[in-house]
């Protein structure tokens, strides 16, 4: 088992040469380069480092991240006020980009080209070169096996024999000779380091190809209500986030219309009653100068189209609410995404109508599409889709604060400068609508509606009555296919530099003082090798298979 | 009843026969201490027969399997056991039923049955015993079937108590083929982690006993001298993480490509998927530590240890208690 206690085909950090340790010369900037360089590329420090990588990985799973869960992080900021500044300093929400992780896989990386090279430099050299010579005595080496030839056997016809015997099984040969001695050395599973050197090297086309590709990409995310179009322009997204080297010009103005959103809840299953089934979201894409095409987006089904990755990420309700004045006159009019608060969709939203009537106005809206009503009096929704829907608006009056430059998000509302008109607190309780119903405002302000999307549908049957919204995530990443590849290569070389054998092979043919001729075969495993001794007495078995067949008359020299 | 809670009394049938076949093995074990005990009356004989078995076995053998190295690699030769093959026998029952639980639960929910912690539970630890299975025809580990059946029992009794959800349909976010492929591949690699990590606890349970007998002192757990030497665990527990290692490997691949469709890039640090990378890297370094001088043998076992619970803590303690993309728990 000595043999196959290190396997021979690794690199590993050299033993200092004699001598050195004694008087040590002084080594000179030079010298230390080449000795950092030399322990940054042993195994040792590879094994340290890549052991390191997943220590530091595991903080970023502990505290939340901004890459992944930002809404996380302002959320910790605010349970733990004196430890997450202090994380903060030490990168911790940004574990993955951090320097010092950063550090770690960069000098990994380093230390991984630093060995990848010279071995494939040596690779190379090993590919192009003859196998051993055999070694004098192969007693003690793997698999020994020792046969008495059949009688009447020339040592050079069975050492030919055993040659084409190997050859064919994949085997690179050569012939040796020595005194009584004829053999043949072979050796097989180069595979196993160009297997080796494809994964290491496909690990570093990962890095690389993520590291400065994802550059050239861009993500966005836009909300649709049904019947609306998007555009592909940057003015068109919501949000939009492109990489350092993304050129806006380079975005391809198709058009995107969500025609129809259509989702299945569980309704037979009472265990899982309310359960989304599916959802899916029906578009047509009009690419310049073409007619539109149908097209869905689901939520495992993104839409590919004009170069970018179209993903369906959420969804909601978007009631159409009509504000008009004393007069009649609508000074408002659209339908407003509401954020689903819960599994059943209870939703919420907020309009701001900051022209047209007397005063500003705000509204607070709660939308439950299947109204229910706890013992305390409070409303939720019972079920997510559209049931029994219903519409509460509180209402606020005064100063929008829209007008000061701050930015302000469309889905909430300050009320710190505005009056309570119709609230729970309010003497006039939160407007309730369902949809085609339209309620006065306090105040004489003037009305709302709610309006009914699909007003033809028979009395109580709500289903197509509010509009749904769709959010999507819009990607361009040109590194997927080549962080595909990689991926596959990386797979491939695995598979290759582990299970491929990297072995050698002796059939050695001595002739004996008698006339007789003795065989010997063993081999050598370099690297884990469980099957080269069964390989070994399976050569010897064919090859005594085939002397035993071969005519019994000396055979030609070979010229 | 319906075929879901056939299912689940199929299930709580393999509970029953696999506490049954820890039984059986336990006994073993504890007979194989008193085996020991009996060898040790003469010590010189055993000794010297030991030697000459392990020398007969080394030059001329040319059998392809394992097993036969492995028995004879072993300082206390240890014959047929009666306990041993009940518990084969009790365990391949076990592992029946615990099959048709599954498969039941997977006709009751009308797909696949890994989609909630429980299933997950389920299916992974068939797929730990049928991994333990299929090693048994190649290599005589039954000495491991205390470890296996022990933690298969424990899975099981949690995914039972603490796991159970009713069947439900798949929500949209996991109608995907890559649910088919890229969870069966990660409990599939998790069963070939389990036993690496059984082989590299023997491992490392050997490889004292061996330093303390060639100090000349005394050993516990003396049926430690009938499993093979610590070299061949060392081999076994390699070929067998490494599988387990090239799964792992296609796992990330197959999560990320599915990440990729679901959520529209392919890596994102998710916790999940930090504990998956983190797994990996930790395996990587398993088997560059056999090629590092210093890092073979105990050193390189204590890792496919460490690799082996850090696959349980993304199991049982990132997929309940860790917030992420990955919430499929059910619960």
């Amino acid at each position: 088992m000595a043999a196959l206690s290190r396997p021979s085909d690794h690199y590993d950090s050299r033993p200092a040469a004699a001598g050195t340790e004694i008087t040590q010369p002084r080594l000179g900037f030079i010298g230390w380069l080449r000795w950092f360089w030399r322990q940054l590329t042993s195994m040792r420090t590879a094994l340290f480092l890549l052991l390191l990588l997943a220590i530091a990985a595991v903080p970023g799973s502990l505290v939340p991240q901004r890459s992944s869960d930002p809404n996380g992080v302002t959320q910790y900021f605010a349970d733990n006020p004196d430890l997450a500044p202090a994380l903060d300093t030490i990168q911790a929400f940004d574990v993955y980009s951090s320097a010092w992780f950063s550090a770690i896989y960069l000098l990994l990386f380093v230390s991984l080209i630093g060995c990848v090279i010279p071995r494939t430099r040596h690779h190379l050299q090993a590919l192009r070169a003859k196998p051993p010579k055999t070694p004098a005595h192969l007693a003690r080496l793997a698999g020994f096996t020792s046969r008495d030839a059949p009688a009447g056997t020339d040592a050079a016809a069975a050492v030919e024999s055993a040659r084409g015997l190997l050859k064919s099984s994949g085997y690179r040969v050569e012939r040796c000779e020595s005194g009584r001695e004829v053999s043949v050395s072979a050796e097989r599973g180069y595979l196993r380091e160009t297997g080796n050197l494809v994964f290491h090297s496909a690990l570093v086309g990962i890095l690389v190809t993520v590291g400065f590709g994802s550059g050239f990409g861009f993500s966005g995310q836009r909300v649709l209500v049904e019947g609306q179009t998007f555009v592909n322009t940057l003015l068109s997204y919501d949000s939009f986030n492109p990489g350092r080297f993304f050129d806006d010009a380079s975005l391809d103005p198709y058009k995107l219309k969500l025609d129809d959103f259509t989702v299945a809840y569980e309704t037979q299953n009472l265990k899982a009653f309310g359960q989304p089934l599916d959802f899916t979201a029906d578009v047509s894409v009009t690419k310049r100068g073409q007619a539109a095409e149908p097209g869905n987006v689901k939520v495992n089904g993104p839409l590919r189209t004009g170069d970018t990755d179209v993903y369906l990420l959420g969804n909601g309700y978007a009631p159409t609410i009509t504000v008009k004045d004393p007069d009649g006159k609508v000074v408002f009019t659209d339908s407003i995404p509401f954020l689903p608060q819960d599994a059943n969709l209870t939703s919420l939203g907020v309009v701001k109508v900051p022209e047209g009537l007397k005063k500003q106005l705000g509204m607070i809206g709660f939308f439950y599409p299947t109204q229910a009503e706890a013992q305390s009096g409070a409303y939720f929704s019972s079920f997510p889709d559209l049931q029994y829907p219903l519409l509460t608006l509180n209402v606020y009056a005064g100063n929008l604060g829209l007008d000061e430059g701050v930015p302000t998000s469309v889905y909430s509302l300050d009320t710190d400068k505005m009056d309570a008109l119709a609230t729970r607190t309010t003497t006039v309780k939160p407007l309730e609508l369902k949809p085609g119903e339209t309620q006065q405002l306090p105040n004489g302000l003037g009305s709302v509606t709610f309006d009914d999307a699909n007003p033809g549908a028979k009395k109580g049957d709500f289903s197509g009555s509010v509009l749904r919204f769709a959010s999507f995530d819009i990607h361009h990443d040109p590194t997927q296919g080549w962080v595909l590849l990689f991926a596959v290569l990386v797979l491939l070389g695995l598979l290759t530099s582990l299970f491929i054998p990297r072995r050698r092979v002796w059939v050695k043919a001595i002739r004996q003082d008698d006339g007789s001729v003795r065989l010997e075969y063993a081999g050598l495993a370099r690297g884990d090798d469980p099957a080269l001794e069964a390989a070994v007495a399976d050569l010897a078995d064919r090859h005594g298979a085939q002397l035993s067949a071969l005519p019994l008359a000396p055979t030609p020299e070979q010229n | 009843m319906n075929l879901n809670e056939l299912s689940i009394l199929s299930l709580y049938s393999a509970m029953g026969v696999y506490a049954f076949a820890f039984i059986a093995f336990a006994i073993d074990l504890a007979r194989r201490s008193s085996a020991v005990d009996a060898a040790q009356v003469d010590a010189q004989l055993a000794a010297d027969a030991g030697e000459s078995a392990a020398l007969a076995s080394g030059g001329t053998t040319t059998l392809t399997r394992i097993s036969a190295r492995m028995a004879n690699d072993a300082s206390t030769p240890y014959g047929r056991s009666a306990s041993l093959r009940v518990g084969v026998s009790l365990t391949v029952l076990a592992w029946a039923l615990h099959l048709s639980a599954a498969v039941l639960r997977g006709v009751a929910a009308g797909r696949v049955p890994w989609a909630n912690m429980y299933e997950f539970a389920m299916t992974g630890t068939l797929l730990i015993m049928t991994v333990f299975l299929i090693v048994l025809t190649r290599a005589d580990l039954r000495f491991l079937g205390t470890f296996v059946t022990g933690l298969v029992l424990i899975l099981l009794g949690i995914a039972a108590l603490s796991f159970y959800v009713e069947v439900a349909p798949l929500p949209p976010a996991l109608q995907s083929v890559w649910l088919v492929i890229h969870v069966f591949v990660a409990s599939l690699g998790t069963g070939f982690f389990a036993i690496g990590f059984a082989l590299s606890a023997v491992q490392l349970l050997q490889f004292k006993r061996e330093t303390l007998v060639a100090d000349a002192k005394a050993v516990r757990l003396r049926f430690v001298a009938t499993l093979p030497s610590a070299a061949t665990l060392e081999n076994l527990a390699y070929r067998i993480n490494i599988i387990g290692f090239i799964l792992w490997t296609f796992t990330l691949m197959a999560g990320s490509i599915w990440a990729e469709r679901a959520w529209g890039r392919y890596w994102g640090w998710d916790t999940k998927e930090v504990w998956t990378f983190i797994i990996w890297t930790i395996y990587a370094g398993y088997i560059h530590a056999r090629a590092t001088r210093g890092w073979r043998g105990s050193r390189s076992a204590w890792l496919a240890i460490i690799g082996f619970s850090a696959v349980m803590f993304n199991f049982g303690i990132v997929n309940v208690f860790f917030k992420g993309l990955h919430a499929y728990s059910g619960l």
